[in-house]
């Protein structure tokens, strides 16, 4: 355990100490300003004389306002210290049904997340079905579905909340769909994969049982394909998350966590798009680890572990 | 109606044809492996102009693919602007910037055997985060033009490269590596002979991944924020004043690049992996 947990503390370690080491130019400018203002020397004055010069020499120059740097109250870069707390004062101490909680927010960008998710792995599994099934759709459908992986799909995503929005769909479906798209060729790609990968010898096997097609997909190729489902599982998930961020950003929506960048974005608030990144960060991870958690346990039951 | 009527008939002929094609004796040749897929995209746009046309399908809906056309063709001047606005200039140097930064890290990061242990699973979990959230971030510190672009895609496309060359790099097998030893190879030559073309695959992965990850990068990034020129730009503009048709042009632009991009990428690591199996071909 040491062996695997040392290396990784000590990268997140460096990553936390660049973080806060880079607090400091970012900031000083503002931060001294701020100092100006309060009646302390600074060097040079003004802050127009010190707007072209370099933020390290500056830090040099007047290194009392270090300190200042971490608790600026509108930072361009907040101090991770600020990041956390500001999670903690929007996760734990606000009730999970107030706006300001991101708890909220991260509820509503989820259940957008979990519906594309159910919806496109659903579709998924169901066209490679039938692609594995079909030769002539193998040959139509799957070269548009390795071409379109290639293809930044997200740029679409305003389109569909617009469209669906002129015909009446709104709230959640919209964000679900661009979910659904974004998890859907992955899962096809994997499934595909998964479901031919019984050999032949298996596949002769049920052949001399007599089984029919849909008893061979039951009882060979579906429980075959299940670790290259949850491989796809594992990206299909991560994407849809992505996709319900930016599909609550065109239409300039007030919930949910790309509301809430979006909203930092517009006012500065920058503590609060720190926080709703690592929120966004945290629910993402945690999603993977659930997908994991499943795999492990079901690959075990079915002892393909 | 009769229009619609008609795109039901040509949808069950080309895929009757299809499944001929596909099922007869030649099924397996190049020529219909090619035929196949083409013709059931062409049918696909076929039915859906036939379908808008039939259904009257209001434009803010969904225009018919020949309107797409027309309108990129008289607007060829503006779709090039955003693409060398949002691909050339921001994918692209992002996407170089990212990718031989994250090598470079990795060549150094590879030296010492404990910090990759620990950097690839960190890598690995950032890679699936949702890093372009940090979009509004960086615009907000290199400004509206394409340096904020090209940051949001260096973030981007920085780890997922990095995890693939550091695990490339860990490819060789002791055995190869004893070989190189008894060659009595210098460690920069067993570097450049052996473990740099052994990572030449799992590199190229990383590359292919990224060269999707940037263009999204730069069209997103666009959405916080961006001059009036640019592919997410004309995207969202175009969006709210419901002109659809130029949003279907500059998507078409955008898979158009996209691919592009991922086939150009592709061709060179035929190029430099041809002894991989995978490139073998069968």
């Amino acid at each position: 355990m040491t062996q695997k947990l040392l290396p990784i503390l000590t990268v997140i370690l460096a990553l936390l100490a660049a973080w806060y080491v880079a607090v400091v130019p970012m900031n000083i400018k503002s931060a001294l300003t701020t100092a100006e203002r309060a009646g302390a020397d600074v060097v040079p004055a003004g802050a127009k004389e010190r707007r072209d010069l370099s933020a390290i020499g500056l830090v040099a120059t007047n290194s009392f306002a270090i300190a200042a740097t971490f608790s600026q109250d509108r930072p361009r870069l907040p101090a991770p210290h600020q990041v956390a707390s500001e999670l903690w004062k929007t996760t734990v101490e606000k009730k999970i049904t107030s706006k300001r909680s991101l708890v909220f927010h991260a509820w509503i960008t989820l259940s957008a997340t979990l519906l594309g998710f159910a919806i496109g792995t659903g579709m998924g599994i169901l066209l490679a079905v039938g692609i594995v099934h079909s030769r002539a759709m193998d040959m139509s459908v799957m070269p548009w579905a390795i071409a379109s992986q290639t293809i930044p799909i997200l740029a679409i995503a305003p389109m569909i909340i617009v469209v669906l929005n002129s015909i009446g769909i709104q709230g959640l479906l919209p964000k679900a769909f661009i979910s659904a798209y974004l998890s859907f060729f992955p899962v096809v790609v994997g499934m595909v994969k998964g479901l031919r990968s019984p050999d032949r010898m298996q596949l002769d096997l049920l052949k001399t049982y007599n089984s029919s097609a849909p008893q061979s997909l039951l009882k060979l190729r579906l429980p075959a394909s299940l670790p290259y489902l949850f491989a796809s599982l594992k990206i299909g998930i991560a994407a849809s998350l992505v996709g319900a961020i930016v599909g609550e950003l065109p239409t300039g929506a007030v919930r949910g966590l790309g509301a809430r960048l979006l909203a930092g974005s517009y006012y500065g608030q920058t503590v609060q798009i720190w926080s709703a990144l690592f929120m966004a960060a945290i629910v993402a991870a945690s999603l993977v680890a659930l997908v994991g958690v499943i795999q492990r346990l079901t690959l075990k039951k079915m002892g393909m572990s | 109606m009769s229009i619609v009527f008609f795109s039901i008939v040509v949808w069950i002929a080309a895929w009757t044809l299809n499944v001929k094609l596909a099922n007869g004796t030649a099924s397996g040749t190049r020529l219909v492996k090619v035929i196949v897929p083409t013709l059931f995209g062409l049918t696909l746009l076929l039915v859906w102009e036939m379908l808008v046309r039939g259904l009257n399908v209001p434009l803010v809906i969904l225009p018919p693919p020949s309107l797409v056309v027309d309108t990129m063709a008289d607007n060829l001047a503006i779709l090039w602007k955003d693409f060398v606005q949002t691909f050339l200039k921001g994918a692209l140097r992002g996407y170089l910037i990212g990718c031989s930064a994250a090598i470079l890290t990795a060549f150094l990061v590879d030296r010492f055997d404990f910090l990759s242990r620990g950097l690839l699973p960190v890598g690995n979990f950032i890679a699936a985060l949702p890093i372009i959230g940090t979009a509004p971030i960086l615009v907000m510190w290199f400004g509206f033009d394409w340096q904020s672009k090209a940051a949001v895609v260096v973030v981007m496309v920085f780890f997922p490269m990095l995890v693939n060359t550091v695990a490339g790099l860990r490819e060789t097998t002791a055995m190869q590596r004893d070989l190189m030893h008894t060659y009595a190879a210098r460690p920069a030559q067993s570097f450049l002979k052996l473990r740099l073309p052994a990572a030449m695959p799992f590199m190229f992965n990383g590359l292919k991944i990224s060269t999707t990850l940037a263009l999204i990068g730069a069209i997103v990034a666009e959405f916080f924020g961006s001059p009036v020129v640019g592919m997410g730009f004309r995207i969202s503009a175009s969006v709210g004043q419901l002109a659809l048709d130029m949003v279907w042009a500059e998507i078409v632009v955008a898979a158009l690049a996209g691919s592009a991009f991922y086939g150009a990428v592709a061709i060179i690591e035929k190029g430099v992996t041809f002894w991989h199996p995978s490139q073998r071909g069968s």
